[in-house]
């Protein structure tokens, strides 16, 4: 142990060091391999079938695409949301300062209730859209459209804090040397609040696979098109599935993981790069 | 490359930063901003930048009009007080990157840069640290790589606020006399921004002394120093004594010394205040004639070549220590200690009537 303990002015390292691994298992650790203990119940012809039917594989498509789309969504218009915050001075900027941070705070269902009343066919944007041929409630689209909305808080409010931090020097520097205002975004801006953007992209992805409340309104939920895996996994628990369930959670929970760490690993890389450890 | 600015002036809110300023900076020159913070110096050096905008005024390059030139069109170099240097590239790219931006049809090849920017790594005596990235200098090296960036862009002009202002003040001398001989090399027209008055004095050809956005004096180090032109300039450069005196038809009392003062011809009754440099105080053991005032020393100084004494007024009110300079052999010669009576004379001195408030 001691091997691992550097000399720090800082105290109580065996502490504090404990006291976040107890942490940690009593609210994620035990939880979550309660998942895998569960899942053992099954053998493993039945897991893999279980995890594995054309319904559940077309939740996985689902719940894994919408929430990519709906985070890359997030992290260029998070951006663009976090660059007039950050660069502009207009009235009422307080308050869409504060709107931001609504999905974070509004119940889940009551954002699923207000987008579907909003996209239905007869709603107040649905009934334009119909005409159209573009229908947003209880098709996939929906979907997209309620992890769109609770995504965004993540990615505004992680580029924020970096953008504000970019000196205005940087970019008078750059403009002196002969730079347009796109080559000192792509060159500067852009490195700079790279880590952060993909960190947002990060929150708001795995936030968005994990959704439920928001997602089972507007989706309509029919199987094969509009069902999202942790539906199935609410169904199956409603049918005393239990160990089905777990496994459906299990499979999230392994791909899940292995996202962030792919994405993590990304970030890691796009740091050494840019020097800013 | 000559600049002309006529007629600046710049307000911030309720705060005046500029008051119709007019400045010439010659061709090939290299000019100091002189001026408390506060004094608009960096504010008249980043409008002659174009990264501020007068509200009335004109920036003139060479004769011609470059008030509406956008800052990407003015061929000016500048360097930041904080360095500014791109924390995500190389000290290599950071260099390279004005000319990289540039267009394509005027962008030179690849192997024209790496050459160039490696020229100006020399130049700099940085070339080692090519592939280093920002955070890995010292502020020292940091700020001449600074000023390599701004050269690789071959401008016509190149400015610097305060670039020595963030250093130690060992990196500082070092820098300050290699931007002198660096600028002997290559006769750039420069301006640089400074608060250190012996900054200024040591490295510019001529030095502009700004005060509540006006110019108070312009003019080499030389004529800045000895005939300061108001008594800010006065109190700005060096230490200074002042003497309660007082202007009647071209003489003038200093504490009761009567003096010439023949600049003053016209004045009637008029209450001034004699400026006093240390150095031109006479000091004597003996009153040599009745031209003298008696002082006390309180406090000796004798580290290095020239002698810092502290005296006190005998008679009068006034209780603010007199500063005065001597020669070590002047020193050894009076044998003063703390406590002796000597007798002082001001040797020169300017006069400046009394601002009423």
């Amino acid at each position: 142990m001691s091997r691992f303990k550097q000399h720090s002015i800082l105290p109580g390292f065996n502490l504090a060091l404990g006291f976040t691994l107890l942490y940690l298992s009593l609210i994620v650790l035990i939880p979550l391999s309660a998942a895998f203990i569960r899942t053992t119940e099954l053998s493993w012809q039945e897991f893999w079938f279980a995890v594995t039917t054309p319904r559940v594989m077309a939740s996985y498509r689902l719940t894994f695409g919408a929430s990519f789309a709906a985070a890359l969504v997030n992290a260029v218009f998070g951006l663009l949301v976090a660059w007039v915050l950050v660069r502009y001075r207009f009235p009422g900027k307080k308050l869409i300062d504060a709107l931001v941070d609504l999905p974070f705070a509004l119940p889940t269902a009551v954002a699923g209730i207000a987008l579907t009343a909003l996209y239905a066919g007869n709603g107040w944007i649905g009934q334009y859209l119909e005409p159209l041929g573009i229908k947003v409630a209880f098709t996939p689209i929906g979907v997209f459209v309620a992890l769109t909305f609770i995504g965004l808080p993540f990615v505004v409010r992680t580029v924020q804090p970096v953008l504000e931090d970019i000196e205005s020097e940087l970019e008078e520097a750059a403009a002196m040397l002969g730079a347009n205002r796109l080559q000192t975004f792509l060159r500067i801006i852009f490195p700079t609040i790279f880590p952060a953007l993909m960190t947002g992209f990060a929150l708001a992805f795995a936030r968005a696979i994990g959704e439920y409340g928001s997602v089972i309104f507007i989706a309509g939920n029919m199987p094969m098109v509009s069902e999202i895996t942790p539906l199935l996994i609410i169904t199956k628990l409603e049918q005393y599935d239990y160990a089905g369930a777990t496994a459906l959670a299990v499979v999230m929970l392994v791909i899940s993981f292995i996202l962030l760490l792919v994405i993590n690993l990304l970030q890691w890389w796009g740091r050494r790069r840019s020097a800013l450890a | 490359m000559s600049i002309e600015v006529c007629n600046l002036s710049k307000q911030f809110g309720t705060f005046a930063a500029l008051r119709d300023v007019s400045l010439e900076v010659r061709s090939g020159e290299l000019l100091a901003l002189l001026g408390p913070s506060g004094s608009g110096k960096t504010t008249l050096l980043r409008v002659i930048a174009g990264l501020d905008v007068a509200d009335s005024g004109q920036v003139l390059f060479q004769g011609e009009d470059a008030t509406d030139q956008h800052v990407r069109e003015r061929q000016v170099g500048f360097v930041f007080q904080h360095y500014a240097l791109f924390r995500n590239m190389t000290i290599f790219e950071n260099v390279a990157f004005g000319l990289r931006v540039r267009p394509k049809d005027v962008r030179p090849p690849d192997a024209e840069i790496r050459d160039r920017v490696h020229e100006l790594l020399k130049l700099v005596q940085l070339d080692w640290l090519a592939e280093r990235y920002p955070h890995q200098l010292s502020g020292g090296q940091r700020q001449r790589i600074a000023l390599a960036r701004a050269l690789a862009v071959e401008p016509k002009v190149l400015l610097l606020d305060e670039p020595f202002g963030a250093l130690d003040a060992k990196v500082r001398k070092e820098l300050r006399s290699w931007l002198r001989r660096l600028h002997d090399d290559m006769h750039i027209t420069s301006v640089f921004v400074t608060h250190d008055q012996e900054e200024a004095l040591e490295v510019a050809d001529r030095v502009v002394v700004m005060n509540e956005g006006r110019i108070e004096q312009i003019g080499t180090p030389d004529e800045v120093y000895e005939n300061p032109a108001s008594p800010f300039v006065y109190e700005f450069l060096g230490n200074v004594n002042l003497f309660h005196s007082r202007l009647h038809r071209g003489r003038a009392w200093i504490d009761g010394i009567e003096v010439d003062a023949p600049e003053h011809a016209e004045a009637e009754e008029l209450a001034a205040v004699a400026y006093v440099r240390p150095h031109d105080i006479e000091v004597d053991r003996t009153a040599q004639g009745d031209a003298a005032l008696a002082a006390r020393v309180t406090h000796v100084l004798s580290v290095g070549p020239i002698v810092r004494l502290e005296l006190v007024r005998d008679d009068s009110e006034d209780k603010n220590p007199i500063q005065v300079e001597i020669s070590k052999e002047r020193f050894r010669e009076l044998q003063l200690v703390r406590g002796d009576q000597v007798f002082i004379k001001p040797r020169r001195f300017d006069l400046f009537p009394r601002r009423i408030h």
